[in-house]
């Protein structure tokens, strides 16, 4: 059984969904694990949830990141440990700098929720190889502060490496200025580190992951991670 | 501590604000860039020390140097 630890802070929301995703979308286990411990008790996978965690007070994410339990989730990372931010989740792993650049006010300003559409652009990421490359996914979106920027440098080397994971694209999976909800760069929707076991997107699979929800495209991506953990899995 | 967003990095509330000033009829704001500011009363032995301790706050948590730069103002350093 592979075993998903969801972090909360005060002022995650998308804890339970999430939860809920593992359990009844994957059959795996999902353990809660609260902010202010120092033990990821034994789970395969950190999942950082989405939400408003400390109120999105000074930066979204910026005091998350210095919750006593993301010392262990940084060493869990450096070690090559699958770690997984949506959302609020993504906006903490970059203030953490495990991801490199940062989330800021939607281009328009505006909180946006609404469907978007992601291609995906690599799939051998501890959240992505259950897809096919190129592969579109329909899938909401809900924030405020979304729009991925990065330094000219950073860009051009992210790129470079092949670690822009997700894109917002229109239906047919084309590049369309339409698709892109928030302003990022590069119409960027998620990334990964260099070893492609740390994944951070804006858009919420967890949220798409049954008919009762409307959209059933968030499962590979959970799906993903038993390929990850395959050990886990198997026993 | 006042923080602004760096040169460089679109500013969407800076962009907001500058086109409602248009709107209202204000003509030759060519820019605006919109930051915070965070006003604190420290204790410390000597304005050196404390802008050692503001300065650590800043980099560590106050500005996001990716996005943000600031800088740093003491007054009635008693």
């Amino acid at each position: 059984m592979m075993r998903v630890g969801i972090v909360r802070f005060p002022g995650s929301n998308c804890d339970a969904d999430c939860a809920r995703a593992v359990r009844e979308g994957l059959g795996q286990e999902a353990l809660f694990l609260w902010h202010k411990t120092h033990s990821l008790e034994g789970a395969d996978v950190v999942l950082l949830p989405g939400g408003f965690s400390y109120g999105d007070h000074l930066r979204a994410g910026a005091i998350a990141r210095f919750s006593p339990i993301m010392q262990e989730v940084v060493d869990f990372a450096r070690a090559g440990g699958p770690v997984i931010g949506i959302c609020n989740g993504f906006q903490i792993l970059c203030e953490a700098h495990l991801l490199p650049g940062a989330l800021i006010r939607n281009r328009g300003i505006r909180f946006r929720h609404r469907d978007v559409h992601l291609r995906v652009e690599r799939t051998d990421t501890v959240f992505t190889r259950a897809c096919c490359g190129g592969q579109v996914l329909r899938m909401p979106i809900a924030h405020g502060e979304g729009q991925f920027v990065a330094d000219v440098e950073t860009l051009a080397e992210l790129e470079a490496d092949g670690r822009v994971v997700f894109r917002y694209v229109d239906e047919s999976g084309c590049a369309a200025a339409s698709a892109n909800p928030n302003g990022s760069q590069n119409d960027i929707a998620g990334i990964c580190n260099g070893a492609g076991n740390v994944v951070g997107l804006m858009p919420h699979p967890e949220r798409a992951v049954s008919d009762l929800l409307g959209c059933k495209d968030g499962l590979p991506l959970f799906r993903s991670l038993l390929a990850a953990v395959p050990e886990a899995v198997a026993s | 501590m006042r923080i602004t967003p760096r040169p460089g990095i679109l500013d969407p509330e800076g962009e907001t604000i500058g086109r409602a000033l248009g709107t209202l009829g204000y003509q030759g704001v060519e820019s605006v860039r919109a930051g915070r500011l965070i006003s604190m009363r420290i204790e410390a032995d000597d304005e050196a020390s404390a802008r050692d301790s503001v300065e650590g706050m800043c980099q560590q948590l106050i500005a996001n140097p990716i996005i943000e730069d600031y800088s740093i103002l003491i007054e009635d350093a008693e």
